[in-house]
């Protein structure tokens, strides 16, 4: 069964079903895995991916805003933006409450930096766990 | 309050949280989830000592 003919065979289903797990995967990270009745796997997605993210403000990590210029600034400011903005109700908070830091030099912000991008997309993985569940692709 | 890691920790703790997330998002089984954890938390290891011993010979 090649790729195209899997997809025909398996439409979108019905936003209602997957809409509120993802949107609140998003918001809390492993919420949506509480809301289809998999609190194993949300706490441990919760506790993963907030601690990433709690680790890296605490190293001072920077957040990305997006910029437009020559293509290596475009990709790296939009797509760190990106990863960011993944990590949900964390990222709304730090940016409300002023917790986002400058760029600084040093191997420890470096680090933080990436523990908050890694932190968003490692959020957008468990949304997309979270609507194959939703959808009942997966168990 | 801050954190003040080595590459060492910060790596570590980077494939720890990694591993979690990967081990339970990609399998169907809690078997099947804890054993991909740990064989990509042996793969983060694996690659974070053999980059960090071609680092020390490349800079002798």
């Amino acid at each position: 069964m090649t790729a195209k003919d899997k997809e025909q065979k398996s439409p979108l289903p019905p936003l209602g079903t997957w809409v509120p797990a993802v949107a609140l995967g998003w918001l809390i990270p492993g919420g949506g895995h509480f809301l289809l009745k998999r609190p194993g796997r949300g706490i441990l997605l919760f506790l993963s991916i907030s601690g990433m993210f709690v680790c890296g403000l605490m190293m001072g990590g920077y957040m990305f805003q997006p910029q437009v210029g020559d293509l290596l600034t475009t990709l790296i400011n939009t797509g760190g933006f990106i990863g960011n903005l993944c990590g949900g109700l964390l990222y709304l908070m730090t940016v409300a409450f002023g917790y986002s830091q400058v760029d600084t030099p040093g191997h420890v912000h470096d680090y933080g930096t990436k523990f908050l991008v890694t932190a968003g997309l490692l959020n957008l993985l468990a949304m997309v766990d979270a609507f194959e569940i939703a959808a009942r692709r997966k168990d | 309050m801050k954190m003040n890691l080595s590459h060492f920790e910060a790596a570590f703790l980077f494939a720890l949280f990694t591993s979690v997330v990967l081990g339970v998002v990609t399998r169907n089984n809690d078997r099947d989830r804890l054993h991909y954890g740990i064989y990509t938390f042996l793969c983060f290891a694996v690659a974070l000592f053999g980059l960090g011993w071609l680092m020390y010979f490349g800079h002798r």
